[in-house]
């Protein structure tokens, strides 16, 4: 192949990496952000997604595309309600202290990825495409479920934007995240909405798991990459900056996928973890954070 | 209306309101008077339930609201108005009194009551509430407490740092909502600004109310505002 072709390829794989990427990122963005919690359990998040995508493919009958569709909604809700859980029985009651909600979340992604290890098993299971058609272009055919990951991210990616900026509930959660003991005094029950946030922050990374475990396979261990990614994504975005996270989803998906294919995967990530460490040292808010006080 | 009870209260372990009573009742104004420290602004944060009555009872109307979660007290009816405004700064002005209307789901014809008041904020809508001047800030704090219809509003130093025809603006919607029997607890440093609107005054000094004195009995040198308030 040419070099335009090629880079063309390497590209697209770079997008399919980065609306996965957003996805999963905004989910641990939106954690901090809201709730101030460094979530290092959001990988397990990820990982029980793709896991639970796989027993909902072995049990729903019929053809890929009406399993993928219920994993699609079912798998998301079953991980907010045991980030919800979570979060009420454990970390509120550490009064959300920074350090021991660190701790604590270390200590739920142990349980999750050993539960997932009792009741999957350790092999690595691939999960049918819902669809099964390749774009072809002049140069090279692509998988057109690939393409569909990308459009899918986007859509519930615009769909968290709406919610935040323009529902009551997006509009409850932003006064909670300035202010807690005021958004108290009017009535907002915090509890509540940092139980949802929570929730909502591990059901994103369910989406983003269910949507590439037919690229990918499910594993008991597959949280670790997403998590390290996703980390990189919002610490060079800016902590609790949806719109930072975004775009730097966005490079490093793409300059990921450009660099492993002309190059090596390993490359690829220790020149993200360069780039954290440059962004840290220079701008430490991130591009696109608030200076905290 | 409201009836605070031997209340005890701090922050950790530290003790800042000790054995503190009063009460304030439909149509009265009460003004809370004491020196820097003397335990105001924590005791109105007792009131929300935002610090914890480790002693003594908290009374609304018959309904003891002292053992509830800070987020229900509002919806008994309690507006708060804190020291220093703590608007929601990055929200536009509607937003801000959006949350004001949902504490007790008002709808849009409170709003509008409440805007009547203050004009000013209804040509500043759309405008981040950070980014207003203070006098506009302080309107936009009073409006988001009144949309909630309260039938006990808190005022903690609302005339701070604002210039006269401000505090005289506040003054009139105090006594307006008065007249409608509002129970209004008024946290004020100025002397003047306190007799112009009180009933009656409370004196706090190290956390508990040493005195309690009807308002029109009083001369701006009265020896009370030089006891407890150093002016
Ligand atoms: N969050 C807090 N943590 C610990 N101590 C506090 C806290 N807030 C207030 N205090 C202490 O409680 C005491 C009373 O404070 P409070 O704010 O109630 O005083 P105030 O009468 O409102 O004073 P001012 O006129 O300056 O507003 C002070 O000694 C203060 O240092
Ligand atoms: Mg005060």
């Amino acid at each position: 192949m040419d070099f335009g072709p090629f880079l063309l390829l390497a590209l697209m794989e770079g997008l399919v990496t980065a609306a996965v990427l957003a996805l999963t990122a905004s989910g641990l963005s939106l954690v901090f952000g809201i709730m101030r919690v460094v979530n290092v359990a959001h990988g397990a998040f990820f990982m029980l997604g793709a896991v639970l995508a796989w027993f909902v493919s072995e049990w729903v009958p019929g053809p890929p595309a009406l399993s993928f569709a219920v994993a699609l909604v079912i798998c998301p809700l079953i991980v907010g309600g045991i980030a919800a859980l979570a979060d009420t029985v454990v970390l509120k009651r550490l009064n959300y202290e920074p350090e021991a909600t660190i701790v604590a979340t270390i200590g739920l992604l142990y349980i999750l990825e050993q539960a997932a290890l009792s009741f999957f098993g350790p092999d690595a299971r691939p999960v049918p495409a819902p669809l099964n058609f390749r774009i072809q272009l002049p140069w090279f055919g692509y998988s057109g479920y690939k393409l569909a990951v990308v459009v899918g991210a986007a859509l519930v990616l615009l769909a968290v934007w709406l919610i935040l900026k323009h529902t009551r509930a997006g509009l409850v959660m932003r006064a909670t995240q300035i202010d807690r003991d005021t958004a108290r005094a009017f009535g907002i029950n915090v509890d509540r909405v940092y139980a949802g946030v929570f929730a909502m922050g591990a059901g994103l990374a369910a989406i983003a798991a269910v949507l590439i475990v037919p690229i990918q396979q499910a594993h008991y261990l597959m949280g670790g990459d997403p998590l390290l990614l996703s980390f990189i994504v919002v610490i060079i975005g800016g902590l609790g900056s949806l719109r930072g996270t975004l775009v730097a989803a966005l490079l490093i998906g793409l300059s990921d996928g450009v660099i492993s294919t002309f190059f090596a995967p390993t490359l690829a990530k220790i020149i993200a973890t360069l780039v954290v460490a440059l962004v840290l040292v220079f701008r430490p808010q991130g591009l696109f954070g608030k200076r905290m006080a | 209306m409201l009836r605070l009870d031997g209340i005890d209260a701090g922050y950790g372990a530290v003790r800042v309101l000790r054995g503190l009573t009063l009460s304030v009742a439909a149509g009265e104004v009460l003004c809370v008077m004491g020196r820097n420290g003397a335990g105001k602004s924590t005791m109105l944060k007792t009131i929300m339930g935002q610090v914890r009555a480790t002693a003594g009872t908290i009374d609304l109307d018959g309904t003891r609201i002292d053992p509830l979660p800070a987020h229900e007290v509002p919806r008994h009816g309690i507006g708060y108005v804190p020291q220093g405004r703590r608007l929601f700064g990055d929200l536009t002005v509607a937003e801000n009194i959006e949350i004001g209307l949902m504490t007790r789901a008002r709808d849009a014809r409170v709003r509008d009551k409440v805007l009547d008041l203050f004009p000013r904020l209804r040509e500043r809508m759309g405008q981040i509430s950070r980014t207003l001047s203070g006098g506009e800030q302080q309107m936009l704090a009073i409006a988001r407490a009144l949309c909630l219809e309260p039938k006990v509003l808190l005022l903690d130093e609302p005339t701070e740092g604002l210039q006269p025809s401000m505090i005289a603006l506040i003054r009139d919607t105090v006594v307006a909502l008065k007249s409608t029997g509002v129970a209004t607890v008024l946290v004020e440093q100025r002397v003047d600004a306190a007799l112009s609107v009180a009933d009656r005054i409370a004196f706090m000094t190290g956390g508990s109310v040493a005195e309690t004195v009807p308002a029109a009995g009083l001369h701006p040198n009265a020896a009370h505002f030089a006891a407890y308030v150093g002016v």
